[in-house]
């Protein structure tokens, strides 16, 4: 079990009920003859933050959807909170969703928006308007409560969209892409702000995205699948350092692709011996997956040649820190050092490049043999 | 605009002593005025003077027999008509709209009921009305084929040639065209909504009580009128069905065109014309104020 | 959508197209069976009805003038109606407005009140230009407005005519070569769905011709309706028939050009 056990949800939420664990288990979608999704399995602990990573098309909105009811699975189960949802329809799931656009009722002001949901369950009018109230002000738009959505921007509609799924104290909360189409600068406020929220209300909270920056920022533990399968569940540190496939690897964070062969459990690169993350690997001609700030630089003294030497082809500013291309000869590698340090090795320059020393990934994919 | 089209400014001179300004691309809209303003506008304004004129001048003697009895029981005729028709229309046309838009957008079923709505909505009135002579006329189809296993079709006379046969008829073409309007708003409807619906707890009845339901209702209201207006205009059916007697509008209009009489009932029928314009312009004028709010809602 | 709601929308579709599917489609299998009957009550069915309507001349000649009503106004709308509108989008925006009001008038003025004040003006035409039938073109160009103007506008708004312009005129273009060579092509699919609604509309007329004492198809079916039952239900199906496939034609049509320039967005 996780190491957040029962723990009661946020006063905002107004008196105590402990968080709920959900459960994905051996989910199966297939449509005509494609299997969207194929056995998935994930366990979301109590007010845990799962965020589910992949490139289109790899499954995970589909098992987001399983979730919600919104589609039948063609096998395994959902379980919230100890109950076998997998057979109930979505409005008896007591789960609350934030889709990634549109989903606002045009026709009815924000309050009106998040009170929607207690109108379903029956609540009377002067507690609706205070409970709508107060979420509005939990997502920070009480002001803009009698708003319609046209007159909403993009971000505050989807602020909205959070408060009416919160507002009816739902044991999951699904989030489907909700940053996606939005401006980049909205997007990384809106994203902080969802955090926020879901620390203080403590709910469990799966969150399906496209874009690797935002759900190592925001997640407790992220599932990177592909083609319908989870290539790996963890913390983010460990998806962005210790990546248990290629896939994982080049998906998550920029990679540099760089020859080199396996020899007794570490990989010699250019005359440099990394260790290996699976010290077990046989032997073979590889392809190591180096994270371009592991690379350092150093000018390369007159005369400097060999496999550790490049000139410098192109230099991209990024603010704090800039990304240099490196032409190494044979293949170029991309190289991430403080700005202040990069202002030593200006485009044309040449270089002596070195490998920090972290236990690597290799692919047998694109490995070339030796003669 | 570009500096292309300052260039072709031309300042004019007005006779009193202003100036008014004129691009010369205005000029491209001058072929389309002149020809509706022959063709649309005069003769409009032909029907709003004749409905004034009379023998001796301008006179309001023509408007004056439109409250007769039977000009009084025509325009009923007409409205009833046109509702009835319009609301049986609208309500199994959004139906059948209903089950075509829930389809494949681009799939062959849609296609063929879109052409099909296409052409009954523009059924020319006679071939329509022949087609139901044939159907349930006395000597029609399902008449005799009814006959043949025991049973009379018009136990109680028959009612085809009458304003009850009208108003079947007319559901025909009301039908498709509801279809053509109201589609565009189902369209416009989100998946997301419905979606959204559930996860908040609510079920189909709840959708469409406080979701689609309110959110459809102007275009629905828009198209029903649009419907009332195309009942109430139409003319081709009740001709070729109803021969004789002017029992609604539009064959009073023409009763009076046709007439031997001469100017009169020329001014005459004006007046009807205008009866029914400003009944008609009333109806869109409603119809303009529903499509703008739906139109906010509802995005194409 | 899950499966159970799926199930039920599935059946209540199946239902509403076989109802109504019987609805519409009973009156015009009437028509077929009752043109296709024989002389007496067991007689065979026969066709007569449909091969005897080459031989009426009155009836070939109502037909040929209604196709050809259906040509003229087709051309005469797409020269009238469509310069213009693409002009004033381009060069003159503050007649976008009025020129929408004006094409949508004919539906608050129906054919049968403006018939009142074409009566007059038909009068002068008869006497003064020519009493054939084809002036009835005149008339229809304005009845098929409202619709045409909506097919083309759908057109024109999935076209960014703005941005194609600016781009072709400064490349040198002039305002000839961008409507004809770069907008019209782009709306290939608002154009024949606007021919299209021509010609349904016009093979459909009555109201004006039968007023005005031209003979055109729908008149031509009416008055033979008093006397040979047969041949004008018979001619009726023809017509029918014929429009039909002539709108799923053009549908298709329409769809095939479109796609194939990668098209200007879908409708």
């Amino acid at each position: 079990m996780g190491a957040l056990d029962a723990r009661p949800i946020g006063a905002s939420w107004g008196g105590s009920r402990s968080a709920a664990e959900v459960r994905l288990e051996g989910l199966r979608r297939v449509y005509g003859s494609t299997t969207a999704l194929d056995g998935l399995d994930i366990t979301i602990h109590a007010g845990e933050l799962v965020a589910l990573l992949g490139p289109s098309g790899c499954g995970k909105t589909t098992a987001l959807r399983l979730v919600a009811g919104l589609e039948d699975a063609d096998g395994g189960r959902v379980v919230i909170d100890g109950r076998d949802v997998t057979h109930l329809p979505t409005s008896r799931r007591d789960s609350g969703m934030v889709f990634q656009a549109y989903s606002l009722f045009p026709h009815m002001t924000a309050r009106e928006n998040v009170a929607f949901g207690l109108r379903m369950r029956k609540v009377g009018v002067a507690e609706r308007r205070q409970r709508a109230g107060e979420m509005l002000e939990l997502v920070g738009l009480s002001t803009q409560a009698d708003r319609y959505a046209h007159q909403l921007s993009g971000g505050q509609q989807q602020r909205v969209a959070l408060a009416r799924a919160l507002a009816i104290r739902p044991s999951v909360l699904l989030l489907d892409e909700p940053l996606s189409a939005l401006d980049a600068r909205v997007r990384s406020q809106l994203r902080d702000e969802i955090r926020r929220v879901q620390r203080e209300v403590g709910i469990t909270t799966l969150f399906v995205t496209h874009d690797q920056e935002e759900a190592l920022a925001i997640a407790d533990r992220v599932g990177v699948m592909r083609a319908g399968r989870l290539e790996q569940l963890g913390p983010p540190t460990s998806i962005y350092s210790q990546p248990a496939t290629p896939f994982v690897a080049e998906f998550v964070g920029l990679t540099n692709r760089l020859a080199g062969v396996v020899t007794g459990g570490a990989v010699d690169v250019r005359g440099i011996r990394l260790p290996l993350i699976a010290t077990d690997t046989p032997d073979g001609p590889a392809v190591a997956l180096v994270r371009p700030e592991a690379v350092s630089l150093a000018p390369a003294l007159d005369g400097f040649n060999g496999p550790l030497s490049g000139t410098v082809i192109a230099v991209s500013f990024l603010g704090a820190v800039s990304r240099l291309t490196i032409d190494l000869g044979d293949t170029t590698v991309l190289v991430q050092v403080p700005t202040a340090e990069a202002a030593a090795h200006p485009g044309g320059s040449r270089v002596r490049i070195a490998l920090r020393l972290d236990p690597v990934l290799i692919t047998r994919e694109g490995a070339q043999g030796r003669g | 605009m570009t500096a292309v089209a300052v260039s072709e400014t031309e300042y004019v001179r007005r006779p009193l002593g202003g100036r008014l300004r004129i691009s010369s691309a205005w000029l491209g809209a001058a072929p389309f005025l002149l020809y509706t303003g022959l063709f649309l506008f005069l003769p409009t304004v032909l029907v709003a003077v004749g409905a004034f004129s009379g023998p001796h001048g301008p006179t309001l003697a023509n408007l004056a027999q439109l409250s007769r009895p039977y000009v009084v029981s025509a325009f009923l005729n007409s409205l009833v008509l046109s509702a009835v028709s319009a609301s049986v229309g609208a309500v199994v046309g959004s139906v059948l709209a209903y089950a075509v838009a829930t389809g494949s957008p681009d799939g062959i079923l849609r296609r063929l009921v879109t052409a099909f709505c296409g052409v009954l909505s523009q059924f020319g009135g006679v071939t329509l009305a022949f087609a139901f002579i044939a159907t349930i006329g006395t000597e029609g189809f399902i008449v005799i084929w009814l006959q043949q296993h025991g049973i009379r079709f018009y136990p109680n006379g028959v009612w085809l040639f009458s304003l009850t046969g009208l108003t079947l008829i007319y559901t025909y073409f009301e039908i498709p065209l509801m279809v053509i309007v109201f589609m565009p708003a189902l369209d416009g409807i989100r998946p997301q909504w419905r979606e959204a619906t559930e996860t908040l707890g609510g079920g189909t009845w709840h959708y469409w009580r406080h979701v689609a339901g309110p959110l459809l209702m102007p275009a629905f209201l828009g198209a029903w009128l649009l419907l009332f207006a195309n009942a109430f205009s139409a003319y081709a059916t009740a001709a070729a069905l109803l021969d004789i007697g002017g029992v609604i509008v539009p064959l009073q209009i023409s009763r009076a065109l046709s007439s031997e009489v001469g100017l009169d009932q020329a001014n005459f029928a004006a007046a009807l014309a205008l009866g029914m314009v400003v009944i008609v312009a009333i109806i869109t004028l409603l119809y303009a104020r529903l499509q703008r709010r739906s139109a906010r809602w509802l995005p194409r | 959508m899950n499966r159970r709601r799926r199930r039920r929308l599935a059946a209540f579709k199946a239902v509403v197209y076989v109802v109504l599917g019987l609805f519409f489609l009973l009156p015009i299998a009437a028509m077929v069976e009752f043109a296709t009957r024989g002389v007496g009550i067991s007689s065979p069915r026969t066709l007569t009805a449909f091969t005897s309507i080459g031989s009426d001349p009155e009836l070939v000649d109502a037909i040929t003038a209604s196709l050809e009503l259906a040509v003229i106004t087709s051309l005469g709308m797409l020269a009238l109606l469509l310069p213009t509108m693409i002009w004033i989008r381009l060069r003159v925006p503050q007649m976008v407005r009025p020129v929408e009001l004006v094409c949508l008038t004919p539906l608050t003025i129906p054919a049968i009140v403006l018939v009142v004040g074409f009566a007059p003006i038909y009068n002068w035409i008869e006497i003064n230009v020519s009493d054939s039938i084809l002036m009835l073109a005149l008339a229809y160009l304005v009845l098929v407005l409202p619709y045409c103007y909506r097919a083309l506008d759908a057109g024109l708004s999935a076209v960014d005519i703005r941005t194609l312009s600016e781009a072709a005129r400064s490349l040198g273009a002039s305002w000839a070569t961008v409507m004809w060579r770069i907008i019209v092509p782009n709306m290939s699919s608002a154009v024949s769905n606007a021919c299209l609604l021509c010609v349904a509309v016009v093979l459909g007329e009555f109201t004006v011709a039968n007023l005005l004492n031209f003979e055109n198809l729908q008149v031509a079916i009416s008055i033979l309706g008093t006397g040979n039952a047969s041949v004008s239900i018979a001619l009726a199906v023809v017509s029918l028939v014929f429009v039909f496939f002539f709108l799923l034609l053009l549908s298709f049509l329409g769809r095939a050009l479109s796609r194939r320039r990668g098209g200007a967005a879908r409708a």
